[in-house]
């Protein structure tokens, strides 16, 4: 299959001189239309620098990354965006306060280029109700009235609206409950199935990541230690980095 | 098995505005001696304001409403305008709070904040014999002592949340009152603190812990007994590993039926969350607080509040289980 998304040998150093530190190392990888990956390791891993590169909200200081064949770096960034979106872990800091939910949503459509009103209502109303959240409730809301879950299934929800061809999620469900974890991933689960968007899902938390991926990559210290399917990646794992790390999971049943 | 803590029909409110807000609503648990209870629960349950009471730190805007506090064989009214000897807090109950960059003085070295803790139950001290005691205590519990020269913010996340339980149990306390204090870690830091706490049981630093935490698979590798709270109101307990694989309220069955973890099952089926959201406690529902989330509810409960059902060693409060165990 063709690859939507390759990246390879992407690097990106901070610093200079003595104190420089190599965040990113040498990680190649692709991605397939349709497919999740989620990329798990520890914090300091620097699995949120990968996605930040990815985003284009950093530059690499080595490598390259093409996007459907073409160099990444050549295409314009708010077509970039266009393509490419992302949900963040704190959906309140990403997030203006000073925006009711509509003004939020209406704003992003602005990277779709002029859109009547109709089919920005229309966009607008469809995500929402794709994330259960009912419009009509939520659409005059600010951030500080709406619960945690709601925030982030509005950010869900404003990704979606873009219909982007991937969608870089890090650490979507750690603010949030148990309770509603696996809720929001059921929701990138049905945007890939009714959509086909590929999905990157970054986590430290192995038993997501095992839920909702097609693969799993490992990252530690700035590399990729281990890739595979994730049924390969937890029940056979190879890199000792991967085994101390899936040891350390409580057990839940038995 | 003798109990070290006990806390009876305890309620404690937030007043806002003329109004009040019962966090914590009539709240019977025990803590025995050497064991570590659990409490789980979502976001606004009342496991954090529980936290705070149980801990003696409850101040305005919560208040202690009524209840009755066993502490280490000696009974204590609890309510509005009532003071608790104040060398209760620090010496018999301690907190282990859930963000340690935010307990430590980011000016101070750890060794500074731990002769401040000490100073402040044993004014005598000297610095030297502060410095001693919590370089042993870490050497004791396999801590390199180096880390007393550090600032807070020199340390990583996993080594600060273990430091301050280090220092929060420096007086030795017989009770530790653990407040989600591996939520924000990864899992090998986790790993670390729950190690240390359960050494610290073993050595008889502490004799008694009670770990609150959303986290039902961290729960059931650290606590021995686990009480699920639901607005404000304790709606099952048992012994860990029972409640997880044989959960009796349907709000328990939810949250372990959400629980997404790297074994085979979780990826044969739908993992479903809990739809809805917990009551707002301005005007919590009338009769089982759950009622309204809950698949099963049937009218009466939504009309009358279910009573424990079971003994004190494993009980639920649901109406479902009526007639099983009536």
């Amino acid at each position: 299959m063709k690859s939507l998304l390759e990246v390879e040998a992407l690097g990106r150093t901070f610093g200079s001189g003595k104190r420089t530190l190599q965040a990113v190392k040498g990680v190649t990888f692709s991605l397939a239309p349709g497919e999740i990956v989620a990329v798990v390791g520890e914090s300091g891993s620097g699995k949120s620098t990968l996605a930040r590169l990815i985003l284009r909200l950093l530059s690499p200081t080595q490598g390259q990354m093409r996007l459907e064949g073409r160099d990444v770096f050549r295409i314009p960034l708010r077509a970039y965006w266009r393509m490419v979106q992302a949900v963040f872990q704190d959906p309140y800091s990403s997030f203006n306060q000073f925006y009711s939910v509509r003004r939020l949503l209406q704003k992003s459509l602005g990277l779709l280029g002029p859109l009547s009103s109709q089919e920005r209502e229309a966009r607008i109303r469809t995500a929402l109700q794709s994330v259960g959240l009912e419009p009509e409730g939520i659409l005059g809301k600010y951030p500080h009235q709406l619960s945690g879950g709601q925030r982030q299934r509005v950010m869900i929800a404003r990704a979606i609206m873009l219909r982007p061809r991937l969608l870089i999620t890090d650490e979507p469900t750690s603010a949030l409950d148990a309770s509603l974890r696996a809720t929001v991933l059921n929701l990138l689960k049905d945007l890939r199935q009714e959509q086909g968007t590929s999905i990157i899902f970054i986590t430290h938390d192995i038993g997501q990541a095992y839920y909702l991926s097609d693969r799993i990559l490992v990252m530690h210290q700035g590399e990729v230690v281990e890739e595979g399917p994730v049924e390969r990646v937890v029940e056979q794992s190879q890199h000792p980095y991967t085994k101390r790390l899936l040891s350390d999971v409580p057990r839940f049943h038995g | 098995m003798d109990t070290l803590l006990r806390v009876k029909n305890l309620c404690a409110a937030y007043a806002q505005g003329g109004q009040r807000v019962r966090a914590v609503d009539g709240v019977s648990l025990e803590l025995r001696r050497g064991e570590v209870l659990g409490i789980a629960g979502e976001s606004g349950c009342g496991k954090s304001t529980l936290a705070q009471v149980l801990a003696l730190l409850a101040r305005p805007p919560l208040w202690v409403e009524q209840g009755e506090l066993w502490l280490d064989g000696a009974v204590y009214p609890l309510g509005q305008g009532i003071h608790l000897p104040r060398e209760l807090r620090g010496r018999k109950v301690a907190l282990l709070p859930q963000g340690a960059l935010n307990a430590l003085n980011p000016t101070a070295r750890v060794r500074e904040i731990a002769l401040e803790v000490i100073r402040a139950h044993e004014p005598k001290t000297t610095p030297q014999e502060a410095y001693a005691r919590a370089r042993e205590r870490l050497e004791q519990l396999g801590l390199p002592s180096r880390v007393l020269e550090a600032y807070p913010h020199q340390l990583s996340g996993g080594m600060r949340q273990r430091v301050v339980t280090v220092i929060s149990t420096l007086l030795n306390p017989k009770v530790l009152v653990a407040d989600e204090p591996t939520s924000a870690l990864d899992v090998s830091s986790q790993k670390a603190v729950v190690r240390m706490l359960r050494k610290l049981l073993e050595q008889g630093v502490i004799e008694g812990v009670i770990f609150i935490a959303h986290d039902l698979p961290l729960l059931r590798s650290v606590a021995d007994r686990i009480a699920i709270m639901y607005a404000g109101k304790v709606v099952e307990l048992g012994p860990s590993e029972e409640l997880v694989e044989a959960p009796r309220h349907p709000y328990t069955q939810a949250l372990v039926g959400a629980v997404l973890v790297p074994e085979p099952y979780i990826r044969q089926k739908r993992v479903e969350g809990i739809e809805g959201t917990p009551p707002d406690l301005r005007s919590p529902p009338p009769g089982c607080r759950f009622a309204p989330r809950c698949k099963y509810a049937q009218p009466r409960c939504s009309e009358l509040e279910p009573p424990r059902f079971g003994g004190e060693e494993r009980f639920a409060a649901c109406w479902l289980l009526e007639e099983v165990l009536a």
